[in-house]
């Protein structure tokens, strides 16, 4: 049977992605965890993440969670980013006065902003809650079975833009166009939340399980 | 396209059942909690809200059982209310599987504790609970004013002053219930609903006294509201989610189907 490690560094609610990958496939192995050992040995790695990225990341750091990264990208086995977890890829963040992030991916998390406003001129309320629709800008295993267009779950007051337009997968748009999914390889990550996401997301988390890590 | 209006099906919780009074007194039990999240979830809400009215300690450790089982099973945002007063309440219920927790009277004996929970664990999982009355009488200005303790204790508090105050401090979703009309069914307080919605930046959740599906619409249409919520109409199957979706969409709200 598979095992998948679900990076635990102290922030947020690894439970919910937990239940939901076993929910999705009964008897996979879910290692929620920071040990090296038993992250290197793993099937698939998944990076969640919730809360401030300072914070976040100070923890990356501190337990060597940002090598696990690396190295996992590396090796790779499929790998999975999530919410923080994306944005912690990037090069750089704006929150909490500018956080260097991991700098797997160029690009930045920017803040949307206390006025934002749709095309009418609505005011927009942020943090992004809720059901919102994401646009597949490409063809991926992960998004098998999804329909393109699908609602997914969104919690966040920082979005990324990335600077390769090539290796985003999906677009959203709340007052601002950003980024939303980007895969290169064996990487794939998010800023929505999958196991929250009810129907489509436990389905993408499905996709994750089945795929081998090549676009 | 654009983000959707929240439906949110509310579950009060008493010693691990279901229930939900009128005007916060008669009782009805309404089932099993992780049944009735399960036939929401299957239906379409877009996230739960279980409020746990239990007043024990015994009947506490029941709701964290209740919330782990029903977050091994239902994959949409969970919302924990009804007696959050520490950071340890916190850890518990986030740890059993909520998303988010709603603090209520705690805010209001310690605004400090909203700042606390916020830094901790972050604004998007700290929803302040705000129970509001109109105190303004005929003729006056508008006036909405904060009751604890079930609606029977006044603060002295101006809803709209005090929602802005708990957003400064962190909270990052407001959930407004209008006292007044709680459980009986006349609809949200519309005025209130907006005037706290156009205040703050973050998202607000109408509640108290959904009777039909005119009043979810009158909510997000004339309260501004980001999301709706709603107990007795759906518990005892007056209404379906899909029916309030339906109905939203055909008055031009964006909802997901």
């Amino acid at each position: 049977m598979s095992s998948i490690a679900v990076i635990d560094y102290g922030m947020g609610n690894l439970h919910s992605v937990a239940k939901a990958l076993e929910h999705v496939q009964p008897g996979v192995e879910v290692r929620v965890t920071a040990d090296p050992a038993l992250v290197r040995s793993a099937d698939r790695v998944l990076l969640p993440g919730v809360g401030a990225i300072r914070d976040c990341m100070a923890e990356i750091r501190r337990l060597g969670v940002d090598a696990e990264v690396r190295e996992a990208i590396a090796s790779g086995k499929p790998f999975l980013g999530i919410c923080v977890g994306y944005q912690a890829l990037m090069q750089f963040s704006e929150e909490n006065k500018g956080v260097d992030c991991l700098g797997e991916f160029e690009g930045r998390v920017n803040f949307f902003g206390n006025d934002l406003k749709d095309a009418d001129g609505e005011r927009l309320k942020v943090p992004h809650m809720g059901w919102n629709t994401v646009e597949q800008t490409i063809d991926h295993p992960l998004w098998a079975n999804i329909d393109n267009g699908s609602r997914f779950y969104f919690v966040h007051s920082y979005y990324v833009k990335a600077a390769q337009s090539e290796l985003v997968a999906a677009t959203c748009n709340y007052g601002v166009d950003f980024d939303v999914a980007i895969a290169r390889d064996n990487v794939f990550a998010v800023q929505f939340h999958p196991e929250k996401s009810q129907k489509v997301g436990l389905q993408l988390l499905q996709n994750f399980l089945n795929w081998d890590g090549r676009p | 396209m654009a983000l959707a209006k929240r439906i949110i099906p509310c579950l009060d919780v008493e010693n691990g059942r279901v229930v939900k009074g009128v005007k916060f007194l008669d009782i009805r039990d309404a089932g099993d909690p992780v049944e009735v999240a399960k036939r929401y979830d299957e239906q379409g809400a877009d996230e739960i809200t279980f409020l746990d009215i239990t007043a024990t300690h015994e009947g506490r450790d029941t709701m964290v059982h209740t919330v782990e089982k029903m977050a091994s099973q239902v994959f949409i945002p969970l919302t924990v209310g009804g007696g959050i007063r520490t950071c340890e309440d916190i850890r518990t219920m986030l740890n059993a599987g909520a998303d988010k927790v709603s603090i209520n009277s705690a805010a209001v004996t310690n605004p400090d504790f909203v700042r606390e929970a916020a830094e901790r664990f972050g604004s998007q999982c700290i929803v302040v609970a705000i129970d509001a009355k109109k105190v303004s009488v005929e003729g006056e200005p508008d006036k909405w004013e904060i009751f604890t303790h079930g609606g029977r204790k006044p603060t002295g508090l101006d809803a709209v002053e005090w929602a802005k105050k708990m957003v400064d401090l962190g909270a990052g979703e407001i959930l407004l219930t209008s006292m007044d009309q709680d459980g009986v069914k006349n609809g949200y307080d519309l005025g209130v609903t907006r005037a706290i919605s156009e205040a703050v930046h973050v998202p607000v959740i109408a509640s108290g006294g959904v009777g039909n599906l005119d009043h979810l619409v009158e909510g997000c249409i004339e309260g501004k509201a980001d999301a709706v919520l709603a107990a007795s109409i759906f518990h005892f199957n007056e209404y379906s989610i899909p029916q309030a979706k339906q109905y939203m969409r055909d008055h031009g709200i964006e909802v997901r189907l």
